[in-house]
């Protein structure tokens, strides 16, 4: 998967779980940029994320992310 | 595939485009409507976690301040779990609205179920709720045990059981309240195979007499088993436990699985509210058999064993009567003659259906809205009661949109799977079982009553107009010439002169000068009915045509096709200084329904003969006839100009 697409399809990812049309995904986004990023929702930004392209992470992968750059990076690894 | 038919609640209609908005929108604006069933109807739709999650914070900012919540019923629930619940609980919110009830949820604290159980001055206790749910799962039990050893299995039994019980009695001990207890959900894991069931001792076979006693300990009191078993079987115990998720969250099932078990807490609630559905109206062609009455005839529709199609609809009649054993009304709301509608339940030797098990039977030609209006209020119920079966999405979405009260489920395109998604449903569910439910089937006659026509309900044109119809004319060319050939010799019902042709004396209609032929195709925003009605006018004299052939598919009456179609052949007629119009009906055993069709279109009545075929005649200049709500195309005429085709709105 191409590096702009995972970006687009994370961005509308990012939009349903915030539910917030306005948010914007780049590289450096982190829990501390955005309001109500806290534990549980990084739960369901992962599980949403799985879900929507169709892949698996492990807890030693989620527990490594930094921010959405390392999230895409970790998606273009495994993603077709 | 069965799966996505739990994971998605496929029976629920997809969630609009515009969701979100909607949902953020749904407390700002006063409208007619009450702010309950706004909710109620966002939160009809097939909501994913996230959903349900944007649904619940805005219920939940409406009940902080204290808007009214009209007409949905409050409901005050505790839960206690050994895992997360933080996800649950905006689930179970959201989707209680879908049964009419306004949720509140006490959580326990992560894992101080006993201790929020036992101390009165609990959070969940001094709510003094109306329910609680003893959400535990497998984790929780003193499963641990030597395999093999008998006693001690038993004694692992005993004390899942009185930790249970344990919880129940501290709960009840400290106000009046129901307790809705889980089934526990077996790991799928097995130490020695198939040896695990019978081994005293293993897990598999602990877990499964826990299950055994708790439901029979539920049995008959006023506290109600949760059968998260059940469904964990149902979609699977290796896809309903998540290792990975436990792992990361706690979460004691896979989080794609919450809007399902969200569903069935919501039906437990509704049916202890009394809200549970009673009756299931059904339709006929393509549902409870395959094909048409109508057009297939007793021989050729299909119910039958040792075919595969018949085997289908077998299974639908089959729940519908299983239902009515447990009580549940049956009713029919069939786009039939009645006399026809009703012979596959006197006459065929394979239908499981008979007429005394229909409470009411409706089948005419009046839309389906109004007939089941007619039929809640006979049987003296409300819409709320209501489950309507039918195969098409066209009937499906105008009760929808018509009667929102009424469930209706989505089926899939394989009606083997009718049966199975009915049920999965859960319209019906209920929490016991008396015996007035078994006797209810009896107070509603065996005569199958039926009900007079009623004034139309609700904004049909409206409907109408949301199919975004598109109609095309075009002359008979030697593409549609099998197909109109088809029509013309199996048309029956919709048919005014019954004529029969040849393929060879179609084409020679298409070459006639002296003939104006119509070959009439429809879509709709469901997909392309196909070709739906053929006109063959011979002329007459220098301004007569005579309407020697009109037919229609049935399955698309009701939608203003005829109108449309004698506007376009008005068109013609003036453009070819045709003055007068003369149509004929020939009265056959099945075409009772066109009686009225040259009287609806307002041609005037000009003879009537012994064997009651009757002449109407319409003058071509002074005819007006209104527009309906489809887009018409007109392709392929020799009047035009060029051969494009011009679209026009009506």
């Amino acid at each position: 998967m191409e590096s702009g697409e995972i970006y687009k399809k994370l961005n509308t990812v990012f939009e349903d779980v915030f539910d917030d049309d306005s948010i914007v995904v780049r590289p450096e986004l982190s829990a501390d940029d955005v309001d109500g990023w806290d534990s549980l929702t990084h739960i369901r930004l992962i599980l949403t994320v799985e879900k929507a392209f169709q892949v698996k992470f492990s807890a030693s992968e989620i527990g490594k992310l930094k921010n959405v750059g390392g999230l895409a990076e970790l998606i273009r690894s495994k993603a077709n | 595939m069965s799966l996505d038919l739990f994971r998605s609640l496929s029976w629920l209609p997809a969630p609009p485009p515009d969701f979100s908005p909607r949902c953020r929108a749904v407390l700002d604006h006063n409208s007619e409507t009450a702010l309950g069933s706004r909710l109620q109807s966002l939160a009809a739709f097939a909501l994913d976690a996230n959903q349900l999650n944007h649904l619940a914070r805005v219920i939940s900012k409406a009940q902080k301040s204290h808007s009214s919540l009209q007409p949905l019923v409050p409901f005050r629930m505790g839960i206690l779990s050994n895992s997360t619940l933080d996800f649950i609980v905006p689930a179970l919110v959201a989707t209680a609205a879908r049964y009419g009830i306004a949720l509140e949820c006490i959580k326990a604290d992560y894992d101080q179920a006993v201790q929020e159980a036992l101390s009165p001055d609990s959070g969940i206790n001094r709510a003094k709720p109306d329910a609680v749910l003893v959400a535990m799962d497998y984790r929780a039990l003193p499963l641990r045990c030597n395999k093999g050893d008998a006693a001690e299995a038993e004694n692992a039994v005993a004390q899942s059981l009185a930790l249970i019980e344990t919880l129940r009695a501290g709960l009840k001990a400290n106000g009046k309240t129901a307790c809705i207890l889980q089934t526990i959900a077996s790991p799928p894991e097995r130490l020695f195979g198939s040896f695990d069931r019978a081994l005293p001792g293993t897990t598999a076979n602990i877990i499964n007499r826990v299950n055994l006693r708790l439901a029979e300990s539920v049995f008959g009191t006023e506290d109600v088993l949760l059968d998260v078993a059940g469904l964990a079987e149902t979609v699977g115990l290796a896809d309903w436990h998540s290792p990975t998720e436990w792992n990361l969250a706690k979460l004691p099932f896979s989080n794609s699985f919450l809007p399902l078990y969200a569903d069935h807490v919501a039906r437990l609630l509704a049916a202890l509210r009394g809200k549970s559905r009673r009756v299931l109206v059904l339709d006929l062609d393509n549902t409870v058999w395959g094909g048409v009455i109508g057009d297939d005839g007793l021989e050729g529709i299909q119910c039958a064993q040792g075919d595969a199609t018949g085997e289908a609809h077998r299974s639908v009649q089959r729940l519908a009567l299983e239902l009515r054993e447990r009580g549940i009304v049956l009713a029919v709301s069939s786009k039939n003659e009645d006399e026809i509608a009703r012979l596959p339940f006197r006459k065929h030797p394979e239908m499981l259906l008979k007429e005394e098990h229909i409470a009411v039977f409706q089948a005419n030609w009046n839309d389906k809205a109004t007939n089941i209006t007619a039929i809640a209020k006979e049987l003296s119920l409300g819409l709320d009661s209501i489950v309507f079966l039918d195969d098409s999405p066209v009937e499906r979405n105008l009760v929808r949109q018509l009667l929102p009260a009424v469930a209706v489920p989505e089926l899939p395109a394989d009606p083997a799977l009718y049966a199975r998604t009915l049920a999965a449903a859960g319209y019906f569910e209920s929490v016991a079982f008396s015996d007035e439910d078994v006797a209810r089937a009896s107070f509603y006659q065996a005569n199958a009553k039926r009900v007079g026509l009623q004034n139309q309900v609700g904004d049909l044109n409206a409907y109408l107009a949301s199919l975004q119809m598109e109609i095309t004319f075009q002359p008979f060319d030697e593409i549609g010439r099998a197909r109109i050939t088809q029509l013309i010799n199996k048309s029956n019902q919709y048919n005014l002169t019954t004529k029969r042709y040849t393929e060879s004396e179609v084409a020679a209609a298409q070459h006639d000068p002296q003939c104006f032929t119509l070959q009439v195709r429809l879509s709709d925003s469901f997909g392309d009915n196909g070709m739906i009605s053929v006109v063959i006018c011979r002329q007459q004299t220098r301004s007569e045509w005579g309407i020697d052939t009109w037919l229609m598919s049935c399955r698309v009456l009701g939608r203003g096709v005829e109108q449309v179609v004698l506007r376009e052949i008005l068109e013609h007629a003036r453009r070819s200084g045709i003055r007068k119009l003369i149509g004929t009906y020939r009265r056959t055993d099945r075409n009772k329904l066109v009686e009225d069709h040259y009287s609806k279109l307002g041609f005037t009545l000009t003879s009537t003969e012994a064997d009651a075929t009757a002449t109407w005649e319409l003058d071509v200049d002074s005819a007006a006839v209104e527009a309906a709500p489809m887009t018409v195309r007109s392709v392929g005429f020799m009047q035009e100009t060029s051969h494009i085709a011009h679209e026009r709105t009506s």
